[in-house]
């Protein structure tokens, strides 16, 4: 009793009881590393004479983040990777098929209740579906894959209940975005955060990973949702039944508990250049941009393209705007065609880059130019974070607040939009 | 462990991030730290790497390290031949990835620290002086843990010695 999820967690995997502030070997059930990270955890696994992962349900590795490949160099990156991960028959998704933290839920890899590490800081995204996942650098992930285990500090708990319900054109990336912006960009640093009340009851999935994806960017090592019918529903939809997950006790202790109500949430937006640097996009409302993006492993997803859609569709970027799209997977790529979303963003004006991390990174697929100002879906606004460090600003804002934007050419509150 | 260098600043002080110690420009195509170390803080610092001395020290406020969880950091900084960052605090994946390659992190106050200087670091006594100045400050103790990461060279020369992780045994955090 009187446990969070985190702690739950890390005492089913290291076989011991586990409360905030231990450190423990846990068991990890679940390994990714992508493009950026893999050399470095290759060359120290083979320095351990690796052979095969011993963790429970293997590994996967992603060639996302410079995907298709832009250059010579990292060309001979990309071989390298895919003959280790040959050899070893360990599954690479490769050029086209999307985001990491996109493509490792969709293959029904991590299951509610696991224990998951990436060589990507983002892999907190998997928290959405009950489990405690976490990024850490290439030399953990190598650990973990080489022994099957990895060891932790067992992290303190925050609790921040949402209440109400959105209200239209407000969501998910609106309420992390507020979040970050009171919590500050350390202000969770190596904590679980537990997310509940009436506003997460109701969010659907692509919006729980949208919510979990950021919880890095305040600092925190995971950020467990309770699993519930959406939950189930969204495996039942991968062919996967799942009966139930872990819960945190009535009695948990909580280290810090925050209180948010949905209701009078409106469009956010973090200006240029820290994720915490959050106000009104009212507040910003006619600061002039020239590149609008959509997509990453924050908001690239189905619910994100047709939220973008259903505001475009019939109307058209502003002249001098780049619209660039890129879907989180080739899975939401195709849902988002057969639903007419592809077509309405295309004749909207929209310009689409192959599924995966596309721009977030700056390494292709639309740098911005000098002083440019990016309206961006994605989750971080550092200066250069989009391949150019000269008078870039970057904003990060929803789905909505992005198609809105790129409608006027101008920062705008998604409200405002007719129709 | 004891150290000696020269102390770097930079604007930001505060959440410097992985990016701006090492550039996604760089990092996702360049596969060799060397070649890597040539750019380490270029965006906040275009002439740090030229300046840098083998055991200069980077100085910080809070949350050094955050964001991406890129191990190029680290490792670029370690290449540079940084010889330990001094900061307020650390971002949780950085803070792992430094011990786990072998560079010190040192935390402590750095308001003091103003740039130029030349700084002893005594991990041992957990003080940080000023030569010039003769001040100080007291270095947060360094998790066990860690100490253990330290001396062992990082995580994977500790996997090779021990076999496997020592750590269970540690009792203190």
């Amino acid at each position: 009793m009187d446990k969070t999820i985190a702690e739950k967690v890390l005492s089913s995997h290291s076989g011991k009881e586990c409360h905030a502030g231990d450190l423990t070997i846990a068991d990890v059930d679940f390994c990714m590393s992508q493009d950026g990270t893999s050399t470095m955890m290759i060359r120290e696994l083979e320095s351990l004479g690796f052979s095969t992962p011993r963790t429970k349900r293997g590994m996967a590795v992603v060639i996302d983040h410079n995907s298709p490949c832009p250059s010579v160099d990292v060309a001979k990156i990309h071989a390298r990777i895919r003959a280790f991960a040959s050899e070893r028959a360990i599954p690479v998704y490769d050029v086209g098929e999307g985001v990491c933290h996109q493509l490792v839920p969709e293959s029904g890899k991590v299951l509610p209740g696991d224990l998951v590490v990436g060589a990507d800081s983002h892999t907190c995204t998997y928290g959405a579906l009950n489990a405690c996942s976490t990024g850490l650098g290439s030399t953990d992930v190598a650990a973990a894959v080489h022994t099957g285990k990895l060891w932790f500090k067992v992290p303190g708990t925050h609790s921040m209940t949402v209440g109400g319900a959105f209200s239209t054109r407000v969501g998910a990336k609106d309420l992390i975005l507020n979040v970050i912006g009171k919590v500050t960009s350390d202000g969770a640093t190596y904590k679980s955060v537990e997310f509940a009340g009436t506003a997460i009851e109701m969010m659907d999935m692509d919006g729980r990973m949208t919510v979990a994806n950021m919880a890095v960017e305040m600092g925190a090592k995971f950020c467990p949702f309770t699993f519930d019918g959406i939950t189930k529903n969204w495996y039942s939809s991968l062919d996967i039944e799942i009966s139930g997950g872990v819960a945190s006790d009535e009695d948990a202790v909580y280290e810090r508990r925050l209180d948010f109500d949905a209701t009078d949430l409106v469009p956010k937006v973090a200006k240029p250049h820290s994720v915490d640097n959050v106000v009104d996009a009212a507040q910003l409302s006619g600061t002039d941009v020239q590149q609008v993006f959509l997509g990453t492993c924050t908001n690239g997803r189905l619910a994100d393209l047709g939220a973008a859609a259903s505001l475009l569709k019939g109307k058209h970027v502003k002249d001098g705007v780049r619209l660039v799209v890129a879907p989180a997977s080739r899975k939401v790529f195709l849902e988002a065609m057969n639903k007419g979303i592809v077509s309405q963003l295309l004749k909207a004006g929209a310009v689409f880059v192959a599924p995966g991390c596309g721009p977030c990174v700056g390494t292709h697929a639309g740098i911005p130019s000098d002083g440019d100002n990016v309206l961006s879906t994605a989750n971080r606004n550092f200066k250069g974070r989009m391949g150019n460090n000269k008078d870039v600003n970057i904003f990060l804002a929803s789905p909505w607040t992005a198609a809105a934007t790129a409608i006027a050419g101008s920062i705008t509150d998604p409200r405002e939009v007719q129709g | 462990m004891k150290l000696t260098g020269v102390a770097h600043r930079f604007t930001p002080n505060d959440d410097i991030n992985t990016d701006y110690i090492i550039s996604g420009r760089y990092k996702f195509k360049i596969d060799d730290m060397n070649e890597l170390a040539k750019h380490v803080m270029e965006d906040i610092d275009p002439d740090f790497s030229t300046k840098v001395r083998p055991g200069d020290f980077v100085i910080a406020g809070r949350n050094f390290g955050c964001g991406s969880s890129r191990e190029q950091a680290p490792r670029a900084l370690k290449a540079a031949s940084v010889g330990a960052v001094i900061a307020k605090s650390y971002a949780r994946i950085f803070y792992r990835s430094s011990f786990n390659v072998g560079l010190p992190l040192v935390e402590c106050d750095t308001d003091w620290i103003t740039g130029g200087e030349t700084l002893s670091v005594d991990l041992d006594s957990g003080t940080v002086t000023c030569h010039g100045t003769g001040k100080s400050a007291t270095i947060v103790r360094m998790p066990r843990t860690m100490q253990i990461l330290l001396e062992d060279g990082g995580l994977i020369p500790h996997l090779k010695k021990h076999g496997g992780f020592l750590l269970d045994e540690v009792t203190e955090e």
